[in-house]
């Protein structure tokens, strides 16, 4: 094991749920209850030094049982390694603990994961849709099952038939002419 | 020896301003205090854009103002929101590069190269030397291009609009040139999953040695033109501070970081391309207001053409795209001759190449910072989730904490000295 989440599952055994490398990256995998403790740590702690906070990514897999996964992916610049932290939440209650007390970049990050897939975020200041328009209810659009084509007033594309009766007609005028 | 004669003087000149300039700050600063406590303000709210010239492009930001101070400002984002996280879920990877040239549209180049990367880290290839040197001279020549466009708005939002003319004439041959090698000026779409899609045609070379010849004349000329302009110091020093901690709490990135003092650099600090096999400087900042994010990008372009001349030079012969036919498209000239060749590539172009399932961040220095692609695959051709790390995103979070205190004229120049487009932090 990496000495990073050796250290961190003898530190906190009963978050630490496990880690993994692969392609040059270390992911550890933590329970969302209770995991502050340990992102407090990794920032302030000088083992691990994860000064940077590099991203919030929200990933959904519909078909499992704890659908949602959140990785918040930190950097140290002391040590120069990479850490992604993931936790998996389920869609009934899609809560995890917020970040932006140690990272304060991490407040427009986690305003975007709420917004495109609808997870919670425990403790952030202000948490709004951000790129969607504020009084957008027709779900969160990366859901996997969020269509492609988009809900609401786009769904049967009413105004379509319509523009094209009146441009018929226009046609017509405008051939005359 | 008379131009010389003329640049010492100039030196001498800006010696001279420099030397006003501190005393000029200490007494501003007593007027202010006074004035601070004599004048009686109003407290009230601001509407500033999605239309307005000096946002580059559609942000809106809402001003909290005591008299003309700024106490808070709210950016509302999401008028070029386009989905392209959404749609790069139904199209192959091939299909993405294009799109990714809408992200940050004035360095599209660079762009391209932060997917290739993400998507070759889960591949797991190599790329043939030539093409790594030639994708290292194409990204630098972008971030002079990108830096050249945002040195000239950035002096025109201020009012020094000059400087904006000499910038864009150099800008316009670098355009020139990537037309040669790709057709396009803007969206290029020109690196591939294994290398890039064309070879350096001797024109490019030539010409591009002979604007580096130029290019650090022009640079003094930019120079001269800003830093003679008692205007333009006076709207940029000690104006937008930021210190080092606070930038990287903020996971600012880029010479937006750097002017802060942090010398963050991805290319030295997980070196890609060929940028450890070559001799060059990260300029760093100390004071982190405007005028040092501007001295930066201006080192940073003189370190860019050290690069590309460096590239130039060494550029060794070879392929310019993998042989590993199970990514990249069979030779055009087999595929009209062949029938399994036939197939094959109807099959690369319907079903795109597999990419063993896994997830990845890569993260590459493009000319605004970061620039990353976290790519889940699960086995197909289309990737699972793909999320874009776009700098200019997070730099807007970080638009209160530095515009907090500053005066309402000044938040032009914040936008500015963040080099924000909308492209990339809307997606």
């Amino acid at each position: 094991m990496h000495p990073v989440a050796e250290a961190i599952s003898r530190e906190w055994p009963e978050v630490f749920l496990g880690s993994r490398e692969a392609l040059g990256d270390l992911t550890i995998y933590l329970k969302p209850d209770g995991a502050l403790p340990v992102f407090h740590s990794l920032h302030e702690d000088v083992r691990y030094a994860y000064d940077y906070i590099v991203d919030v990514v929200s990933v959904d897999y519909p078909k499992e049982s704890e659908r949602f996964e959140v990785v918040v992916i930190l950097y140290s610049l002391s040590r120069k390694h990479r850490i992604m932290v993931k936790q998996r939440v389920s869609e009934l209650s899609p809560v995890v603990d917020s970040v932006v007390g140690i990272w304060k970049g991490a407040e427009f990050m986690e305003r975007e994961v709420y917004d495109m897939m609808g997870i919670q975020f425990r403790g952030h200041p202000d948490l709004r849709r951000i790129l969607m328009p504020d009084d957008y209810d027709e779900g969160y659009p990366l859901r996997k099952d969020f269509p492609l084509i988009g809900k609401g007033w786009r769904d049967d594309m009413s105004f379509v038939p319509k523009m094209q009766r009146i441009s018929k007609d226009n046609r017509k005028i405008a051939a005359k002419d | 020896m008379e131009q010389e004669k003329v640049v010492d003087k100039v030196a001498e000149h800006i010696e001279e301003t420099r030397r006003r300039e501190v005393i000029l700050s200490s007494l501003r600063q007593t007027v202010l205090n006074d004035l601070d406590s004599t004048i009686q303000t109003d407290q009230f709210l601001l509407n500033m854009g999605p239309q307005h010239p000096s946002t580059h492009g559609v942000l809106r930001v809402l001003l909290d103002l005591d008299g003309e101070r700024i106490k808070r400002s709210i950016p509302d984002l999401g008028y070029l929101h386009r989905g392209t996280e959404k749609i790069a879920e139904y199209r192959t990877y091939n299909q993405i590069i294009p799109m990714t040239d809408r992200l940050d549209y004035v360095s599209a180049m660079a762009n391209n190269y932060a997917f290739v990367r993400a998507v070759e880290k889960l591949l797991e290839i190599k790329i043939p030397e030539r093409a790594e040197y030639i994708r290292t001279i194409v990204a630098e020549v972008q971030r002079i291009v990108n830096h050249l466009f945002w040195l000239g708005t950035q002096a025109l939002d201020i009012g020094a609009m000059s400087v904006f003319f000499y910038t864009f004439r150099e800008r316009e041959e670098l355009l020139d040139l990537f037309e040669i090698i790709c057709g396009a000026r803007l969206t290029s779409n020109y690196y591939r999953v294994g290398g890039v899609d064309a070879d350096l045609p001797k024109e490019f070379i030539n010409r591009l040695y002979k604007f580096l010849d130029a290019f650090e004349g022009n640079i003094k000329e930019y120079n001269i033109l800003l830093e003679t302009n008692r205007i333009w110091l006076a709207r940029t020093k000690n104006i937008a501070v930021i210190t080092g901690e606070d930038a990287v709490n903020f996971g600012m990135s880029g010479p937006s970081l750097r002017g802060s003092g942090v010398d963050y650099d991805l290319r030295k600090y997980e070196p890609y391309g060929v940028y450890d096999q070559i001799d060059w400087n990260v300029p760093v900042g100390i004071n982190g207001d405007v005028y040092d994010r501007y001295w930066i990008r201006i080192e940073e372009m003189r370190e860019s053409s050290k690069i590309i001349r460096q590239c130039l030079d060494k550029l060794p012969p070879g392929r310019i795209l993998t042989e590993d036919h199970k990514i990249t498209f069979p030779d055009k000239g087999k595929v009209m001759h062949n029938m399994e060749t036939l197939i094959h590539h109807f099959l690369l172009v319907v079903q795109g190449f597999k990419v063993p399932p896994g997830d990845t961040y890569c993260g590459t220095e493009t000319p605004k910072g970061e620039l990353g692609f976290y790519i889940v695959s699960d086995g197909s051709g289309k990737p699972y989730r793909m999320k874009i790390r776009a700098p200019s995103f997070i730099h807007i979070g970080a638009l209160d904490h530095m515009a907090k205190g500053y005066m309402v004229a000044d938040i032009v120049t914040i936008f500015g000295t963040l080099d924000i487009v909308m492209g990339e932090c809307d997606r």
